[in-house]
């Protein structure tokens, strides 16, 4: 998965609110422009994260996104990490497919961010909850 | 929650989204919007986003869904200042935002609402002239 040393500590978020979900974005946007990550890059990351910080709150019932600035010694990076302890996955596969949703929506934001981003790591299992981990790196 | 103001400009109706809009302040919006159509009788809707620096698959509904109930309304709707950022990582999120018209600011905006009430005059007037003829 990712590779590269943490450079300082994590900033968490809980996400427990439609303004939490906010506050994912505004935290992920200040890290990245930090990172010095180009303008799309930013955006990306960004949209990949807002996505997912809606499914932890509505899927997984609320939760928390950790944001930590990253190097690999050639380039920096973003990781996030959202995790929750709602009811997990039932069939992952089925839940990276375009257009599929049990939330009423587009069914886009579990295989639009992962499109979004450099690398994409997901746990799941059913009672056990869901955690999801991006990375974006600095080109 | 914040609440995104809408400013009535002749028969024009503009939204200039200057926050970073929570889910439910969009769907308030949206609401608003329906409302504010109905009340005003305007014919077109212009939603200024240059301030957004995202767009993602909630709000991309949420302005496929404006142009749709605008449409019923007898409004037509156009999306403006999308940023070039925006627009990339929209397309690659895997949204097409289907039905919305855009354009690249304001005014032009403003150049595509007239044109396409002008449209629907002329086919208006071409249907009378036909039926003219028909029954004479």
């Amino acid at each position: 998965m990712t590779a590269g040393i943490d450079l300082g500590m994590p900033a968490t978020q809980a996400i427990r609110s439609d303004e939490d979900v906010v506050r994912v974005r505004q935290l992920v946007r200040t890290t990245a422009v930090a990172a010095k990550l180009s303008l799309v890059d930013q955006t990306k990351l960004v949209t990949a994260a807002s996505e997912l910080a809606r499914n932890t709150l509505i899927y997984g019932g609320g939760g928390a996104a950790e944001v930590t600035t990253i190097d690999d010694g050639l380039r920096r990076g973003i990781r996030i990490v959202f995790t929750d302890q709602g009811p997990g996955i039932p069939d992952l596969d089925l839940a990276l497919t375009d257009g599929y949703t049990t939330g009423g929506g587009l069914g886009l934001g579990l295989s639009g961010a992962r499109r979004l981003v450099d690398d994409f790591d997901i746990r799941t299992g059913v009672g056990e909850g869901t955690r999801v981990t991006v990375t974006k790196w600095s080109r | 929650m914040e609440r995104v103001p809408i400013l009535k400009i002749g028969d024009i109706l503009l939204v200039s989204i200057q926050v970073d809009m929570s889910d439910q302040t969009a769907v308030q919006l949206q609401e608003d919007l329906a409302e504010r159509i109905v009340a005003t009788g305007s014919h077109g809707v212009i939603i200024d986003i240059t301030a957004l620096d995202i767009v993602d698959s909630f709000v991309g509904r949420m302005l496929s869904a404006i142009a749709s109930i605008s449409k019923v309304l007898d409004a037509e709707t156009v999306v403006v200042g999308m940023r070039p950022a925006v627009a990339i990582t929209l397309v690659e999120l895997g949204l097409s935002l289907n039905g919305i018209r855009t354009a690249l600011n304001v005014e032009r905006g403003m150049e595509l609402i007239a044109a396409a009430r002008a449209d629907e005059w002329h086919e208006a007037d071409g249907d009378e002239d036909a039926e003219t003829t028909a029954t004479s």
